[in-house]
């Protein structure tokens, strides 16, 4: 194709890190007014090559060429400068800043020009502008509101109008929909669609093979720092991209036999529990996990399920109600206590409550157990027990770090969050395992792994209680499925012939009405 | 004996002990904001003093003097920011390591060249009275009667607010204080702006320092900064970080050591003073917090305190004013203590969910 269609072209970059061949000779380009999906196993160095091309990391050899013209970025301005966005994995937004001041940081309007950075800075136009991009693009937001209020859909729209009023005519998403509910996802997919209308040209990072056949124009698929393939939606299938991303056959659909549920484990009665600002979020949930069955809470993120797994987990009081775990009144214990029990929990937040990020790979490992034989003995921890089970744990998880001292801030995301469902699977007593969100962020060959971990481990007689926000998962995970919306359980209905529709409705709030007005 | 000229009088002395305090606090504001965690302002007000009062002896000039307290104050934050930035060492160690320094070399120095050759200092800054607003009754002489620097530490207020949250500046530095990494995304040089600010904080530490010898006391003494840079941090975190909440918990501080220095004239009954105005400041923090917790919405729990802390105060005060107590002088060396137990109160029970810029202490490593 003619070179000047081409918005973006790499050629032969490479990026090592320590111990680590990121990028290894890539060669990418990316079309006027396309949407390139880009796929890859977790570390297959998808982020480090956007990094790249942003101007985060200089490579350490290759070449970018933007419109037509070679380029050396030093640093995001030089890349910002020639029109590329990005929205980064993590996002890029200082929480106690409003959506204005986050969107003008590093790009200010003041009302004089006297002094630039000490005169007054000017919100209002920047307001007015980022009104007349949420128009033009479709991206409702208020440009007043404080990003740390605003739900994860809507501060990824504040990402999109950032990377827009700085002029990007490339935008680069990075795992934009690991975050999103189904229905924030689709509005993004519309959104993505009017920009490339308008000229955008888009890189799209994900690892969902639906929402690829669904939206791009074209795909490439990376695997261990190299380019393996590329196809074109219509020409190929989800099985044809999962076998190109991992270099196997990957099942899409959770292989699993009967359960069968033994004694209850897990005894929930009336919980009430409230969020950090006093707000009650779980009001009266009721329910019992048994040993060998999973029980999957569906539902849309933010109706009380974090809190409602927080306070299983003695991470946060209840305010009301009971917990029972093995028969033990576990309402007001300390989560040492319920972990020692026999509780294993996979957080939704992996940098927040799952990982110690500073700590290495192998100390990470151990933070359910470090307190017991063998990892400790007497007033000392074992330091070869710690890290014979590291070597472990990564070679039968598949953690990719290029050692077990490497801390788990360098790990890539998909591969912390292997670290996490690592640990808490291995744990020597578990009885109940409790998994919020248990594979965010990973690619398909992980998330088999995952789930087939999910289902042994049932098999082995432990009560499992999944969280996740998608309907996908539960469905094929779970034995008996609770929908969870506004802080209450809405219906629990057996997994088997569950109504993919009717559970989507559940999710949406759109029985509580009715099922209300039966009862009376 | 408590009359209108009492209070005037320590409301102005109050303001006068404010000041080497909110400047301390804005030192703290402007490198916490950018995410240098500064428990060293007590050694860098103390360096400061001991340098102005040098230069202004050799100069024989007191603006020369607090040019040069603010150079070395200037200078001492600059080596904090390289210990935290550049070394990577633990930012509370570093403080702490400039503070241990500062009172070693201003003690040896201090035996070494001012003891033994007797000089003396050159005096302090006169009054700058501002006409027509110092003849204003009540406000005129609390407000408007006091030395430079005092006038100068309101100023600072005002530009600091301005410049933190009204200016691209102060925008990239709360920033970079908050979230490096987001910062950096959009081209923010992390690290320069954590320098710049931590330096800028050191200049007004040395006009701190300077403060206590080019207007207070008129010469150097070992230790006589005497923890006012931590009743500064405490001030810093008490206001939340904002400019103009430092000035009010500093007036609050102010005050209290006003308060003591007064009742050591021994003039006024101090059982009573300090009762009757317990009890006023009960009764005023009682009814703001009140009136807040109706503003927002608070639980009635909450609004119910208020009201018995305000009607508690105002008791007390009624009764401060009615009995009689019997003339009981305190030892100084306890009313000296006033502002320190304030610290401790404050720090112990109010600043719970005080929000510290979130990024403060942590090293930004780019990549
Ligand atoms: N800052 C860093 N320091 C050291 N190693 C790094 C760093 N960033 C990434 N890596 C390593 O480089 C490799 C590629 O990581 P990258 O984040 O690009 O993967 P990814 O394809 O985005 O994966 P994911 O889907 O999990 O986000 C990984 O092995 C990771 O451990
Ligand atoms: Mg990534």
């Amino acid at each position: 194709m003619a070179e000047q269609q081409l918005a973006l072209r790499v050629e032969d970059v490479t990026k090592r890190f320590p111990g680590v061949l990121a990028n290894n000779d890539i060669n990418f380009d990316l079309e006027k007014g396309e949407i390139h999906a880009l796929l890859g196993e977790n570390g297959a160095g998808k982020t480090t090559l956007m990094n790249i091309i942003y101007g985060l990391y200089k490579p350490d050899d290759g070449k970018i060429t933007i419109n037509g013209e070679e380029v050396v970025l030093h640093d995001p301005n030089d890349a910002i400068r020639r029109g590329i966005g990005m929205v980064h994995q993590h996002f890029m937004l200082v929480p106690v800043m409003t959506v204005t001041e986050n969107v003008m940081l590093g790009n200010e309007k003041t009302t004089t020009n006297f002094l630039h950075m000490l005169a007054p800075l000017d919100r209002k136009r920047i307001a007015r502008e980022i009104t007349q991009l949420a128009d033009q693009h479709n991206l409702k937001v208020d440009p007043s509101a404080y990003v740390r209020d605003l739900p994860v859909g809507t501060q990824q729209r504040v990402e999109i109008i950032k990377a827009l009023h700085r002029g990007a005519e490339i935008l680069i998403l990075d795992e934009p929909t690991a975050v999103l509910t189904p229905q924030e996802a689709d509005e993004l997919f519309d959104i993505m669609r009017s920009l490339t209308q308008k000229g955008k040209s888009i890189i799209f990072i994900t690892h969902k093979l639906k929402e690829v056949l669904a939206i791009a124009d074209r795909i490439t698929v990376l695997r261990g720092g190299q380019v393996v393939g590329s196809a074109i939606p219509s020409e190929t299938s989800e099985h044809e991209l999962a076998s190109m991303m991992v270099g196997r056959d990957v099942l899409l659909e959770v292989e699993k036999s009967e359960a069968m549920p033994g004694d209850v484990v897990l005894d929930v009665t009336d919980l009430i529990a409230e969020d950090d600002l006093g707000h009650q979020v779980v009001r009266g949930v009721s329910f019992e996990v048994r040993a060998g069955e999973i029980l999957g809470v569906a539902g849309v993120q933010g109706n009380g399920q974090r809190e409602m797994v927080e306070a299983l987990t003695g991470l946060r009081r209840a305010v009301g109600g009971h917990i029972t775990l093995l028969g033990e009144n576990i309402t007001r214990s300390q989560p040492r206590h319920i972990t020692d029990i026999g509780s294993a929990h996979v957080p939704e937040d992996r940098h927040k409550h799952g990982l110690v990020l500073p700590f290495t790979v192998a100390d990470n490992l151990v933070l359910n157990a470090y307190h017991v034989e063998p990892f400790s003995k007497q007033f000392f921890v074992n330091r070869a027990a710690i890290d014979a089970n590291a070597d472990r744990l990564v070679q039968e998880f598949d953690v990719r770090t290029p050692s077990i001292e490497t801390p788990a801030s360098s790990l890539s995301g998909g591969n912390q969050q292997k670290t996490i469902v690592a640990r808490e699977l291995s744990h020597a007593t578990v009885k109940l395992l409790i998994v919020n969100q248990p594979t965010r962020g990973l690619d398909v060959g992980s998330i088999e792994f995952i789930h087939k971990r999910i289902v042994q481990a049932r098999d082995n007689g432990v009560a499992v209680l999944l969280i996740s926000a998608e309907l996908d998962e539960i469905m094929g995970l779970a034995d008996r499925i609770a929908v969870m919306y506004s802080g209450r359980i809405v219906a629990t209905v057996p997994a088997e012939g569950a109504d993919r529709n009717r559970l989507g409705l559940l999710m949406a709030g759109a029985e509580v009405s009715s099922e209300i007005n039966t009862l009376m | 004996m408590m009359d209108e000229k009492f209070f005037i009088g320590l409301l102005a002395l109050a303001f006068v002990k404010a000041t080497p305090i909110t400047l301390g606090a804005l030192t703290g504001i402007y490198s916490e904001r950018s995410g240098i965690i500064n428990i060293g302002i007590e050694g860098t007000m103390l360096v400061a003093a001991f340098t102005s009062f040098i230069v202004s002896v050799v100069s024989q000039n007191l603006w020369v003097g607090l040019l040069g307290g603010m150079l070395a104050g200037g200078l001492v934050s600059l080596l904090l920011a390289v210990l935290s930035i550049r070394y990577k060492v633990n930012q509370i160690i570093a403080g702490m390591v400039i503070n241990l320094l500062a009172i070693g070399v201003t003690n040896y120095a201090t035996r070494v060249y001012i003891d033994t050759s007797g000089i003396a200092g050159i005096g302090v800054l006169p009054k700058w009275r501002i006409p027509l607003l110092m003849d204003i009754p009540i406000l005129g002489p609390i407000l408007f009667q006091h030395q430079p620097l005092v006038y100068f530490m309101f100023g600072l207020v005002v530009l600091t607010h301005y410049v933190m949250f009204y200016t691209p500046w102060g925008l990239r530095t709360r920033a970079v204080g908050e979230h490096p990494r987001a910062a950096d995304t959009v081209g923010i040089p992390v690290n320069p702006m954590r320098y710049a600010s931590t330096v800028i904080g050191g200049l007004i530490a040395g006009m701190a320092g300077s403060f206590l010898v080019v207007e207070a006391v008129g010469s150097f003494q070992k230790m006589m900064t005497t923890g006012r840079g931590f009743i500064a941090l405490a001030v810093m975190i008490f206001g939340r970080w904002n400019p103009f909440g430092a000035l009010v918990a500093a007036l609050l501080f102010g005050f209290a050591e006003a308060l003591g220095v007064r009742l050591q004239l021994g003039d006024i009954n101090n059982i009573q003073a300090l009762v009757y105005l317990t009890g006023l400041g009960m009764l005023l923090g009682g009814t703001i917090q009140m009136i807040t917790d109706f503003v927002k919405k608070k639980e009635t729990r909450s609004k119910i305190i208020a009201g018995m802390v305000a009607i508690t105060g105002l008791i007390a005060a009624i009764l401060g004013q009615t009995l009689t107590f019997p003339p009981t002088v305190i030892p100084f060396q306890f009313l000296g203590i006033l502002p320190y137990v304030l610290t401790i109160l404050v720090l112990t029970g109010m600043v719970r969910g005080a929000a510290a810029p979130a990024a403060e202490g942590v090293v930004y490593e780019k990549q």
